[in-house]
């Protein structure tokens, strides 16, 4: 009965019902000069926090789960992170592992689907994948497969291709064994080597000149690339742990937008995801990642923001070659999670979503209700900094005819791989001529 | 099932399943498109239920054959990183991989916000749904 009424309250929240699938975006032109640019979107988390209050710390993982159905796996690793904080837990040796492959996978097919299926088409001038496929088949059926092992591997360790079912807070509900784990090494292998290719397919892209000076943000973990954890540090002097994430991030509450923009109390905007990751953790890729980035010419700090569908190919092989490290170094655990009791406190969690830092905090009660929950998606994050680069890319591209600015408005949007649940194609965009 | 009317789909699929012989496969997606086209792989004929959002009468059937025509883009939600049950059966089309035969049963939606439970409306659709599917397997069947 507890739960029916945490239900009938939160029901009662409509932010879903009135910005259900609108994303837009609004430039107002007066003359060569842009006067506007707003970028609005629906962020789903914002009900969601008032969803979870009431019920139980062990539903989050899979309530979490539910805001994203193509990075469930970043919504149950930060928020299991969260709950174990709060209770003083810690998941480690080949739980910990486990947990990584299974980010491996999200990476994979989250990475695939954006860099093969919805962002390429935009460097061919298609409007979309469909007629991208017509010319070229075979490249988009290689960009399904690479997405298909991504799923493999979230099936075979979360229990379903998406939502999975088998983590919680502690570890998982099921440990695998080596030989269920072995299943997908040959396959790993494959889509390694459609990484590969990816990697160098995508730097023969045409991208624009564009630079700006961004200050990017990311997880910094002491030997590893970072999925799950470590510390949050910057370009420009960041460097702090998730529980100081409030002390140094707000979020603003803008007119036009129904979704909260994020920004750095001292410095404003900044940016997070792959570009971010690759430029403060390049030195932590595998030798591999690392001669794939350095063949596509990519150096250490790339500031254009285009070239992050090179940088998603990079993390796409260096995730195939990590879960393969994983499965080499495998051996089933002994206890599929670690028991604890839970206790009254306050537990902050972030990890590496496939598109940025997903940071989730929690405050618990000493029955493990949820008194209140916090959760900054990346998407929310990058929205000042998408604003940003249109105001800078615009008036470079004044003179063009207004779809085709329109298109590579979008474009330049798509860098960012936001999450924005459309009722068309992308999002309505509108251009106001003076 | 956390957003309402939207899991009409899976509600079809799981009273489908008490009705049809053991050689029909019942499978529950999640929305991922690109599964979609895994699951129907080695199959000939493939009926594949969904919510739409059209803005007809909440509980309207409708009926698409997709191997013949394209279905309504209007019918489904798209979004900047999924792709969706239209779009994941043009991609097909385009890459030579439908099924000969694929049906798709498109049930309007009330309400798509969080929050577990179906319409009444939308429920009642359920019932019509599976015993309109039942008689397109049983005319399938005679055919094959």
């Amino acid at each position: 009965m507890k739960n029916d009424k945490a239900k009938i309250k939160t029901i009662k929240v409509d932010y879903l019902a009135r910005v259900e699938g609108e994303g837009a975006l609004y430039i107002k032109i007066k003359g060569h000069t842009v006067t506007d640019v707003k970028f609005k979107i629906f962020e789903p988390p914002r009900f969601f926090e008032a969803f979870l209050r009431g019920r139980s710390f062990c539903e989050a993982p899979d309530i979490t789960a539910r805001i994203c159905g193509i990075c469930p796996v970043a919504y149950q690793m930060s928020s299991s992170h969260a709950m174990e904080d709060a209770f003083g837990i810690r998941v480690d040796g080949q739980l910990r592992a486990l947990r990584r492959l299974l980010y491996c996978g999200e990476w994979i097919e989250s990475h695939a689907l954006h860099v093969y299926l919805l962002h390429a088409p935009d460097f061919f001038g298609y409007d979309d994948a469909i007629q991208m496929a017509k010319d070229y088949p075979d490249i988009v059926q290689r960009g399904l497969q690479l997405k298909k092992t991504g799923n493999e591997v979230v099936i075979l360790i979360g229990g379903r291709e998406i939502h999975p079912i088998n983590v919680r807070v502690g570890g998982f509900y099921k440990a695998l064994t080596k030989q269920e784990l072995n299943t997908l090494t040959e396959k790993l292998k494959r889509a390694r080597d459609i990484a590969l290719e990816a990697v160098r397919w995508t730097a023969e892209f045409d991208y624009p000149d564009f630079e700006q000076d961004y200050e990017f943000v990311s997880l910094r973990h002491p030997d590893e690339y970072p999925f799950n954890e470590g510390k949050l540090i910057s370009n420009k002097g960041l460097d702090i742990s998730v529980h100081e994430y409030d002390n140094h991030f707000i979020e603003e509450q803008v007119a036009y937008t129904n979704a909260l923009h994020s920004k750095l109390k001292e410095r404003g905007a900044y940016f997070v995801g792959p570009l971010a990751r690759f430029n403060l953790n390049f030195d932590r890729l595998s030798p591999l990642a690392k001669e794939a980035a350095h063949s596509a010419g990519l150096s250490p700090v790339c500031r254009n923001p285009f070239k992050s569908i090179i940088v998603r190919s990079v993390e796409m092989v260096y995730a195939c070659d990590e879960a393969l490290r994983i499965i080499g170094q495998y051996e089933k655990p002994e206890i599929p999670a670690i028991p604890f009791q839970p206790i009254a406190g306050t537990g902050y969690g972030c990890t590496e979503a496939p598109r940025g830092i997903l940071y989730h905090r929690y405050r618990i009660d000493d029955n493990g209700r949820i008194l209140d929950a916090k959760i900054v998606p990346p998407t929310s994050q990058n929205q000042k900094t998408i604003e940003n680069d249109l105001w800078q890319f615009i008036p470079k591209y004044l003179d063009l005819p207004s779809e085709k600015l329109k298109y590579d408005c979008e474009k330049a949007i798509r860098n960012y791989d936001p999450c924005i649940s459309c009722a068309t194609h992308f999002l309505k965009l509108t251009i106001d001529r003076e | 099932m956390y957003r309402g009317d939207d899991a009409v789909g899976l509600a079809t699929a799981r009273h489908l399943k008490k009705h049809v012989p053991d050689y029909v496969s019942v499978l529950e997606g999640s929305g991922n498109g690109v599964a979609f086209m895994e699951s129907w792989k080695n199959a000939d004929t493939v009926i594949l239920i969904d919510a739409v959002h059209s803005g007809t009468k909440p509980g309207t059937i409708h009926r698409f054959d997709a191997s013949a025509h394209p279905l309504p883009s209007e019918f489904f939600r798209y979004s900047t990183h999924t792709f969706g049950v239209a779009e994941i059966i043009e991609l097909a089309r385009t890459l030579n991989q439908l099924p000969s035969h694929l049906i798709v049963y498109g049930i309007e939606g009330k309400r798509f916000e969080a929050g577990i439970g179906i319409s009444p409306e939308v429920n009642t659709a359920v019932q019509e749904v599976v015993n309109r599917l039942r008689q397109d397997i049983h005319s399938f069947l005679k055919v094959s």
